[in-house]
């Protein structure tokens, strides 16, 4: 039998439907490659009995013909969705011991479809980070090496442990969250796909907040056909999140059709930035000359407002957060670290609870809050986010979608970054305009850096036109044909 | 009148504004499904978002909304058709969120006017300057347990309107007037329950003092009062220890204070360096509040007859005094009630009796209008009775306290005593002749010039006919017979 593991979700899909191999059998292969990786960190959690359980269930529905869109396909949860009955952590220690009695309604609609959970993805602590160093449960290990050395590198992040999961084909797809590239920027570094839909596209509700005005969720995968399966899955309206938009959910699937003539393709001039690398200005210009050549129209079109997204960015989303992550004081759930007095008890609690990186960000959004910054920081980024906004709806008055890489670099080692959280912010550079903006974006792999790893271009669509997005990325895909595979050193 | 403290220096007046906070009467929460029955088991009515589990979202409960705009409404207030939730963030054991969902710059009712009731008739008018819908925070116990403070939940997440009034009001008169009518008009709209005991409606008082004509003096904070009489206490000791401080020469520092209605004193919680620094900003959870004048238009159509206006009809229209219009309209069910016993009855009859026998009643039995035995149409019946001659007036009250005691109708114990009043004159003249013939003396005394005596054979007549006997037609007989 071929190995089960290098299926795409529509390979097995099909495969399962027409008996090729059992639902059971697709999870037991899975679990295997689970056991097998551990090298890689990817998970916090392991669920393998939940799994098997699952996949039962979905060889009854499809012997039944009653299968989801998701039927027995065994992916990763990010742990930053609640699962009811499964410890969920958000990779902080301050979530010590919590196993909710809900479901996330993204994972619930899942379960609908037929997925079946492998177990609960790492990541940066509360989502918060860009290499998956934050974790209080350790770092995620990027499945792919530079051709030079042995050095472990980062997955990016903060969905690392789900794109690690996914590139390493532990499971065939993997939930993420991107609040300001958090599904992008790693799906790039692990050459996968990623996908962060429109806000108000998949429900918040059940899924631990950092920055409410942003967190989306979306799936990381292997191909845009994937993606565009599963994030049909997760996708629908919620009246249970007040930002949740009403509105019905396509067949993405449907959007594939290969046909771009004639489609307008923004290239913002303002993300040719200064020092850019010339691989990442290749594989841009390589991706551009590869959209043309399909037939679409390639527009130069400008985004006045972007160097100030990323500023505007690290205020908005730590404030949001310093108020979100209140609520981990010690007294209802998760860890305490007793004191002399309630105020000793939050500060010993929060202290010991929270990394250094989520310290750090409360801190900046507590200031940005403050009574006298209020205006200088918080409005003034308000502001700026409004003016980002309207420079992509001038730009889709003339263009369908827009073409830009994913991220600054490939993935980079370890410690590599130093000690300044403002390089490290840097990488988010390209994902975070879209991001305040509320605007659905995908990265997708075209191409290799000379050190052998994978580099990622994004195409930004709409609000609420994934469709074209899907069907820009379709195309791009099949021309970049990318499909190098890390060597699975993990395995040992 | 306002307040004047009389100090050593000179007068001193009383400045004091209000701030109500109501909770909303509505079945569910502000932004969750929970229940809200006042004194269920602790921790009872708590949904995952009260308790802010992870991932958990605020979703507004559209009642809620529909009640403070019908408030507002009452309040003759501005409707603002877009309003925003802001997070207050500050941390606290009861509050589980670590914010309060509020509303801050933007909102959902503006400036208003209260007409509030003072002695004699009258009236003055106080500001409102907004009226805003919050979340309750939970309870923390701390009396249970010697170590550790107990959390109740139940609260958490309430719907609660904040009611902001300018610093209208000149004495503790004033402020008591104004919370009565507040309560009066929140429970004609059926919006709050106005439970100060149970909680339900509270108020954070602000009182400074200036001389007259001067501008406002610095202003401290009371916060939490749960009764009137509270309120008022507090506003006499707070304000009279600022006037001890000024005359002292000294300065009031802005602060938040706690009145202990147990010595009778305020004391400082939190001074104005160690205010909390809330970091307003809007709640990203929820898209601002938006509603059109429909909306408006039909919670207006549907405003039920408010205390003033229903004073003003009893009075035009019924002809009742300023003075029993007022007591009527108060509450809402002595306004009913009256309405129920006066509807198709001579008016001033009805108030006589709802706010004379049938109020003296109530106080006697200690019974109040939900529990009284005797209902607006029994006592209604009471009025008949006399109003056709059956009883008189004297025999009616007789007759009322026996129906508060028994239970039993107005014809019932009118039929079984044979309370029936004597009209025939006949029986009466008989009655009479009989009271004549048995004091001769008295009678040589009236006609030797003792007019007073009239009341003396008055008397005799009604009590040998056990008081049956219908007094305007004694009077008319008897003058005759004793002038012979």
């Amino acid at each position: 039998m071929t190995d089960l593991t290098k299926l795409t979700i529509a390979e097995a899909r099909d495969g399962l439907k027409a008996s090729k191999f059992s639902a059971r059998e697709l999870t037991a292969a899975h679990i295997t490659a689970m056991d097998s990786a551990r090298g890689l960190n990817a998970f916090i959690t392991e669920t393998p009995e939940k799994a098997v359980e699952a996949a039962t269930k979905s060889d009854e529905k499809l012997a039944n013909g009653e299968a989801g869109l998701m039927e027995g396909i065994p992916i990763a949860i990010k742990d930053l969705f609640c699962t009811k009955g499964t410890l969920t952590t958000a990779a902080s220690h301050i979530l010590d011991g919590f196993t909710p009695e809900y479901e996330s309604t993204v994972s619930a609609n899942l379960w609908t479809e037929g997925a079946v959970m492998l177990g609960k993805a790492n990541l940066d602590e509360f989502a918060m980070g860009s290499s998956n160093e934050t974790s209080y449960y350790g770092n995620v290990v990027n499945p792919w090496r530079r051709k030079k050395d042995d050095q472990p590198l980062v997955p990016g992040g903060s969905s690392g442990g789900s794109a690690s999961a996914v590139s390493s084909n532990i499971a065939m797809g993997a939930t993420g969250t991107d609040t300001g590239g958090s599904i992008r920027q790693p799906a790039a570094f692990t050459g996968i796909v990623g996908m962060k839909p429109t806000y108000g596209r998949c429900s918040r509700w059940g899924t631990v907040a950092f920055a409410s005005s942003l967190d989306q969720a979306g799936p990381m995968t292997r191909t845009v056909r994937d993606t565009a399966i599963m994030l049909e899955a997760m996708a629908g309206f919620d009246a249970k999140d007040s930002t949740s938009v009403d509105m019905e959910v396509p067949n993405f699937e449907a959007a594939l059709t290969g046909d771009i003539r004639g489609l307008k393709v923004g290239i913002p001039k303002e993300y040719r930035l200064d020092g850019m690398s010339e691989e990442i200005a290749a594989l841009w210009e390589q991706g551009i000359e590869w959209l043309k050549s399909a037939g679409a129209e390639i527009v130069e079109i400008s985004l006045p407002h972007t160097k100030y997204a990323l500023p505007a960015y690290y205020i908005i989303a730590p404030a949001e957060a310093s108020s979100n992550l209140a609520r981990y004081d010690g007294v209802r759930y998760g860890l305490r670290v007793e004191g002399d007095s309630l105020d000793d008890m939050y500060s010993r609690t929060r202290a010991a609870g929270f990394g250094h990186e989520v310290q750090r960000r409360i801190l900046i959004g507590t200031y940005a809050l403050s009574a006298g910054y209020y205006d200088a920081y918080y409005l003034k980024a308000q502001k700026v986010r409004a003016r980002i906004a309207e420079d992509f709806k001038e730009a889709y008055k003339t263009v369908d979608t827009i073409l830009t890489p994913t991220a600054p670099s490939a993935a980079f080692a370890f410690g590599e970054k130093g000690d300044d959280p403002l390089e490290m912010y840097l990488n988010d550079v390209f994902t975070v305009p879209a991001s305040l903006a509320g605007l659905p974006g995908i990265s997708l792999p075209t191409g290799l850096s000379a050190d052998g790893l994978p580099l990622g271009l994004q195409i930004l669509g709409r609000p609420f036109d994934e469709e074209t997005v899907i069907r820009t990325a379709g195309v791009l895909e099949e021309a970049a044909n990318f499909t190098a595979k890390p060597d699975a050193w993990w395995r040992g | 009148m306002g307040m004047i403290i009389q100090g050593v220096t000179g007068d001193w007046e009383v400045v004091i504004g209000l701030e109500v906070h109501a909770q909303v009467s509505s079945n569910a929460k502000l932004f969750s499904g929970s229940a809200t029955e006042y004194g269920a088991e602790q921790n009872t009515q708590v949904s995952f978002v009260d308790a802010a589990m992870p991932g958990m979202l605020p979703v507004i409960n559209t009642a809620a909304v529909e009640q403070a705009v019908k408030t507002g409404l009452g309040l003759k207030a501005k409707i603002n058709n877009f309003s925003v939730f802001d997070r207050k963030n500050y941390f606290y054991a009861d509050l589980p969120q670590g914010y309060q969902i509020s509303q801050f710059l933007q909102p959902i009712v503006g400036e208003g006017i209260l007409t509030i009731d003072l002695k004699d008739g009258v009236t003055r008018e106080i500001g409102i300057t907004r009226l805003h819908l919050e979340q309750d925070a939970g309870k923390s116990i701390h009396d249970q347990h010697p170590s550790m403070t107990l959390v109740d939940l139940n609260r958490s997440g309430v719907a609660l309107m904040e009611i902001v009034s300018e610093p209208d009001m000149r004495s503790p008169e004033e402020a008591a007037a104004y919370v009565k009518k507040l309560r009066s008009i929140l429970r004609y709209l059926g919006t709050c329950d106005g439970n100060m005991d149970e909680g339900s409606m509270r108020a954070d008082v602000n009182v400074s003092v200036r001389r007259p004509g001067d501008d406002l003096g610095t202003r401290c904070e009371m916060k939490n009062l749960n009764s009137v009489r509270f309120i008022q206490q507090a506003i006499v000791y707070e304000a009279n220890r600022q006037v001890d401080i000024l005359e002292e020469g000294g300065k009031i520092d802005q602060e938040t204070r706690l009145y202990d209605s147990v010595k009778g004193e305020t004391r400082s919680m939190r001074s104005k360096e160690e205010a909390h620094d809330y970091r307003y900003f809007p709640d990203p959870d929820l898209l601002p509040l938006q509603f059109d004048d429909a909306f408006v238009a039909k919670i207006k159509a549907d405003l039920p007859e408010l205390p003033d206006e229903k004073k003003d009809r009893f009075m035009n229209t019924l002809g009742i005094s300023a003075y029993d219009a007022g007591v009527l309209v108060a509450e809402k069910e002595v306004a009913d009630f009256f309405e129920d016993v006066a509807k198709g009855r001579d008016a001033k009859l009805s108030v006589n009796w709802v706010t004379g026998e049938f109020f003296g009643n109530l106080k006697r039995t200690g019974k109040t209008i939900a529990t009284s035995p005797v209902s607006a149409d029994a006592l209604g019946e009471v009025i008949d009775l006399i109003k056709d001659g059956t009883i008189s007036n004297r025999i009616a009250k007789e007759v009322f306290e026996e129906m508060f005691d028994t239970g039993k109708s107005a014809s019932n114990i009118v039929e079984e005593k044979g309370l029936k009043q004597v009209s025939d004159t006949g029986a009466i003249e008989a009655a009479i002749d009989d009271v004549i013939a048995a004091n001769p003396d008295k009678l040589a005394e009236y006609r030797g010039g003792k007019d007073k005596l009239l009341g003396f054979f008055m008397g005799q007549v009604m009590k040998n006919t056990g008081g049956k006997a219908n007094p305007g037609v004694v009077n008319k007989l008897l003058k005759p017979k004793l002038d012979g």
